[in-house]
């Protein structure tokens, strides 16, 4: 029988190669699945991994979709890494997107290079204010941050809609439900002329290096680990795990309010109700493919948005119905988290497994 | 030797001549494709919603049934209105799409930005009001099909109780709710709107549950202005009656559909398109009515008395010959104001930004 | 008076699906793990009830191939995260896409089509009593089922020893497997039950509460069952109050609209899930029986080294 071994220490050859075991894996169900579907399985492939990368205008548009999932990303790994379980990143990116539009229709015409970083500030403030109330509810109250940051996404979109519908629309806009287009000094400069690649990745990206270096050096990346790993010896060693609870709340709001200021600033250019479009969930599934590892949520997020944007090229050029893409993103998933298992655990044959097991339970009786 | 010579000659030729029959048959295949007209289509919702997004692709198929093979149609469906739409618009642009359709509200400014970096492409931007040299508008006027049907359920309800579930508060929605209650006030002074808001367009279990508080509140009737056919269906198992949204709702209420106001977007679709062949595109508003055939009635329910399709009939005929206009004066606001002098017709302009309940309807609109 | 009791039917029908679909993730929680997948495993469901019951005429068969397609999506999560030991919060959640997508592709003949009204299971004269004879005696038979599996599960945890099993290896699953317990075969049977039970749930909504298929359309319920695992701190009668209480506000914010109450209908769409949040605040203020409950080894992955 095949059993999988603990190995003595990860493997350094498969913490680089799983993802490209699992790419392959993809690839080939992939071939399976749209041959199955009767479409062309190889083309299939290459339009949703090769093609958003053949042309300058998708490899700007793979920064700006990927943007929100690295940011919301780091964040959350942080937190999954104490054991910290904010699910509603959604909701504080949201908020973040209120705030920051707010402050950008109320300097409105105003022509200062503060409006964006005002903006900005106010966003990440957004985010943490209502990521504050689980961090409240859970260190004051003992109320589990699992329920009430789910819910609060709910009320948060819900609030998008009550503003953009009133005191936020756009007063020529025949009182359809969005805001009016940001003035220019309110919106992210743009890297590549002619795209929309904006600002937003670049502080993306330095974000990513400074979760990096706070892990991996700073007191507080040890605080976090230990809070996740050992409660007790944190506890012990005198780190309040109160404390861990507000950090890692108030860090993932703030940069989710940020990627939600982005998002409107950045590719469009206004506040609308659409804006929240799943990016706070998605971006779970980011932190775990990177492992909790800034420069793996980087890989992760571009790994997304680059499923994303394939997966529409695959409606435009192959009429692949979007349901097919889902399905893809899934097995793709299914295959990257499973992979993981050959970092830690190598493959091994036993001859005898369950007799042993069989054995050890009489043992114990 | 010579017998390879020989083979050689033997089958160079044929190859030789497949090879420019191909090379015939590439230039030719390109050839034509240039000539086939590409045009795209950006839905909101799956095409399975069998509403909104449903009735823009049927209407999609009857462009396909018209031009055949001298078109070749793209269509990508849940598209969010959020960033994602621009880079959809855009792609369809830069693969050569002549004309664009995007088919739903939050599709305007990004379609107005893609619009402006491709001027050759011709651009359709559907219920939205902002236009340019390449982009143009088009909607229905839903609130006539509202009207009529409003005059049926009016005359159908035995307890002068009409159930509307209402998505968001925006103008369209507002001047559904208005017109529909105008038609039942025309011929029942008695009748009273109940107004349901679900706060989401689409989820058929939330629909299905605001069907059945009107039901038990005393509706008889149903309107909806949401997505999916709960609400038909639900009307159905209680022996009450409905109006059908979007699209003919026939299959999922046969007994308790009155009538069904269809969205009908192909006669539009072939008409822009065909333009486009024949040069002749300019960038526009359509709101079609009645009388453009964009909206249509599913048919009356047998259980509809025949002095009330008359009336309905009268009605429909009248405003398709421009003869009525659901907003005419003189009309007051829900509070007591005045927006419309006696015998004044209201603006297209003042329908469309329409955020205030006529007089007569219960219940507050939130601003 | 009436109108009344028909509110409470609607809150019933409102919250069966969520307690099918909650007292699932409950039983896969207390056995450690965690599964955001809910929401896929529901929209599965949902077509497979819908799909099997037109293709078969029966409902019952429906019904089974939806706890069948359910419990394979379990099994399918049972074995990504017990026996590939993948992360198990990634994997739901890629669950959940997988699911929708698949749903959408095998209903893609089926939105049009119509099913005949799901019949009550009326308790003969008792239903007939006024008030508490349709809401007690009146029901369907699947909201019975959700009735008995709620109290089933109960009994299951506090009684039987396989129950005591489950919730051991929940606490302390390295302890559960020294003392000889399959904790991932106990794991793989929890998570087909759960499976099984949010297919029902989808199927219920698929097939009584619409009745209708169309995409996407468990529209988020997933997600309230697996916050109400967390509201009913993970005691199997409390899912039925989360439900209820949630199911309960979700209508009475419709029902208050028809008698023309003048609140926002947005902010009014918001209470149901403040409630949850203040209910949730005011029921776990007591700290250390909250902790008692919620499994200790929730959502951490098992490995057994022998």
């Amino acid at each position: 029988m095949l059993k999988l071994e603990l190995r003595k220490e990860p493997s350094k050859l498969m913490l680089y190669a799983t993802p490209f075991i699992a790419l392959g894996l993809t690839i080939l169900a992939g071939l399976l699945l749209f041959a199955l579907m009767g479409k062309e399985p190889v083309r299939a492939i290459t339009t949703i991994f090769f093609e958003p990368l053949t042309s300058l205008y998708s490899v700007s548009e793979l920064m700006v979709k990927s943007t929100p999932l690295i940011l919301i990303g780091i964040g959350l790994a942080l937190g999954f890494r104490a054991g910290v379980w904010n699910i509603g990143a959604e909701g504080q990116f949201a908020i973040g997107a209120i705030c920051g539009s707010a402050g950008a229709l109320y300097f409105y015409q105003v022509e200062s290079i503060w409006v964006l970083p005002l903006m900005c500030l106010a966003g990440a403030a957004g985010g943490m204010a209502w990521a504050a109330i689980p961090a409240f509810l859970k260190t004051r109250l003992n109320t589990n941050e699992i329920l009430v940051s789910l819910m609060l996404v709910y009320v948060a979109v819900l609030l998008l809609g009550v503003l953009v519908h009133g005191p936020m629309r756009d007063p020529d806009g025949l009182n359809f439900p969005e805001s009016r287009l940001f003035h220019d000094a309110a919106i992210l400069p743009i890297l590549i002329e002619g795209t929309r690649a904006h600002a937003g990745f670049i502080v993306a990206l330095i974000i990513v290096a400074l979760a990096w270096f706070v892990l991996d050096r700073h007191i507080l990346g040890f605080q976090i680990k230990v809070a996740g790993q050992a409660p007790h010896a944190a506890r012990f060693a005198g780190f309040s795990d109160k404390r861990i609870v507000w950090l890692c709340f108030m860090i993932s709001g703030a940069l989710a309010g940020l990627a939600g200021v982005f998002e409107a600033a950045g590719p469009v250019g206004q506040l609308v109700p659409a804006l929240p479009v799943g990016y706070g969930f998605t971006a779970i599934i980011v932190a775990f493919l990177g492992r909790l590892h800034p420069v793996g949520v980087l890989l992760g997020g571009l790994l997304l948005a680059l499923t994303y944007i394939g997966g529409e090229s695959a409606q435009i050029s192959m009429s692949l119905p979007s349901a097919t893409t889902s399905v893809f993103q899934g097995m793709l998933l299914f295959f990257l988290l499973a992979a993981d298992v050959f970092v830690n655990y190598r493959l091994k044959w036993t001859g005898r497994a369950a007799k042993t097991s069989a054995a050890l339970r009489q043992a114990a009786e | 030797m010579s017998l390879m010579k020989h083979s050689k000659m033997k089958y160079s030729k044929p190859i030789v001549g497949a090879l420019a029959a191909l090379a015939l048959a590439v230039g030719a295949a390109s050839a034509l494709a240039a000539d086939k007209v590409k045009v795209g289509f950006v839905y909101v919702g799956p095409i399975g919603d069998h509403g909104w997004s449903y009735q823009h692709h049927e209407g999609l198929k009857a462009l396909k049934a018209k031009f055949g093979d001298k078109i070749e149609t793209t269509h990508v469906e849940k598209v969010s209105e959020g960033p994602d739409a621009e880079r959809v618009i855009q792609q369809l642009a830069a693969k050569g799409h002549k004309i664009i359709f995007t088919t739903s509200f939050g599709y305007m400014n990004p379609t107005l930005k893609v619009a402006k970096r491709f001027p050759k492409v011709m651009f359709e931007h559907s219920t939205g009001f902002k236009r340019a040299k390449n982009v143009s508008t088009y909607n229905i006027r839903f609130y006539e099909g509202r009207y009529v049907a409003g005059i049926i359920a009016g005359k159908m309800t035995k307890s002068n109780t009409i159930g509307y579930i209402a998505s968001f508060p925006i103008p369209e929605v507002v001047m559904g709710i208005n017109a529909a209650y105008l038609g039942a006030k025309s011929v029942n002074p008695n009748v009273k709107f109940k107004v349901i808001w679900v706060s989401t367009w689409f989820d058929p279990g939330k629909e299905a549950d605001a069907a059945k508080a009107l039901t038990d509140q005393g509706a008889d009737v149903l309107f909806q202005h949401t997505d999916s056919p709960a609400a038909m269906k639900l009307a159905e198992q209680k022996g009450k009656f409905a109006i059908g949204q979007a699209s003919n709702m026939g299959a999922f209420g046969p007994k308790a559909q009155l009538t069904a106001l269809v969205n009908n977007w192909g006669p539009y679709y072939i008409k822009r398109v065909q333009a486009v062949m024949d040069g002749t595109w300019k960038s526009g508003d359509t709101w079609g009515g009645i009388d453009s055939g964009m909206l249509k009635f599913a048919a009356w329910n047998k259980a509809i008395p025949a002095d009330v399709v008359k009336l309905a009939e009268a009605a429909r005929d009248q405003i398709s010959s421009g003869k009525l206009h659901p907003f005419t004066g003189p009309m007051k606001k829900q509070d007591g104001t005045m927006f419309l002098k006696a015998g004044e017709k209201i603006s297209d302009r003042a329908l469309s930004g329409m955020n205030f309940y006529v007089e007569g309807l219960d219940g507050k609109l939130s601003k | 008076m009436d109108l009344t009791v028909s509110i409470i039917l609607g809150i019933i029908i409102a919250a069966t699906p969520l307690v099918f679909a909650a007292i699932g993730e409950l039983t896969v929680e207390k056995s450690g793990v965690l599964n955001l997948g809910v929401e896929g495993m529901m929209i599965v469901g949902a077509i497979a009830g819908f799909a099997g019951t037109i293709e078969s005429g029966s409902f019952t068969a429906g019904i089974i191939a939806a706890i069948i397609a359910g419990a394979m999506m379990g099994l399918l999560f049972a074995f990504l995260t017990q026996t590939l030991l993948a992360n198990q919060v990634a994997t739901g959640l890629a669950l959940t896409m997988f699911g929708l997508g698949i749903a959408a592709l095998w209903g893609q003949g089926y939105s049009g089509k119509s099913l005949p009204t799901f019949p009550k299971f009326a308790v003969p004269g008792l239903s007939d009593l006024p008030i508490i004879g349709p809401i007690l005696f009146g029901q369907d038979a699947l909201v019975y089922l959700s009735i008995a599996l709620v109290l089933g599960v109960s009994w299951f945890f506090a009684r039987t020893r396989n129950g005591l099993v489950v919730r051991a290896i929940g606490e302390n699953h390295e302890a559960a497997n020294a003392i000889g317990y399959g904790v991932v075969r106990y794991r793989y049977l929890a998570l087909m039950f759960s499976g099984g039970c949010s297919g029902l749930g989808g199927a219920y909504l698929s097939i009584v509460q619409t009745p209708l298929w169309v995409e996407n359309m468990t529209a988020g319920r997933g997600w309230i069952a697996l916050a109400l695992v967390v509201f009913a701190a993970w005691r199997p009668m409390r899912v039925l109050l989360g439900a209820y209480l949630f199911g309960g506000i979700t209508i009475l914010q419709l029902h208050s609209q028809g008698l023309g109450v003048d609140i926002e209908p947005q902010i009014l769409s918001m209470l149901p899930y403040l409630a949850t949040i203040i209910v949730l605040v005011i029921i776990s203020r007591d700290k250390v029986k909250a902790k008692l409950n919620a499994p200790a080894c929730l959502g951490q992955t098992f490995y057994a080294a022998s």
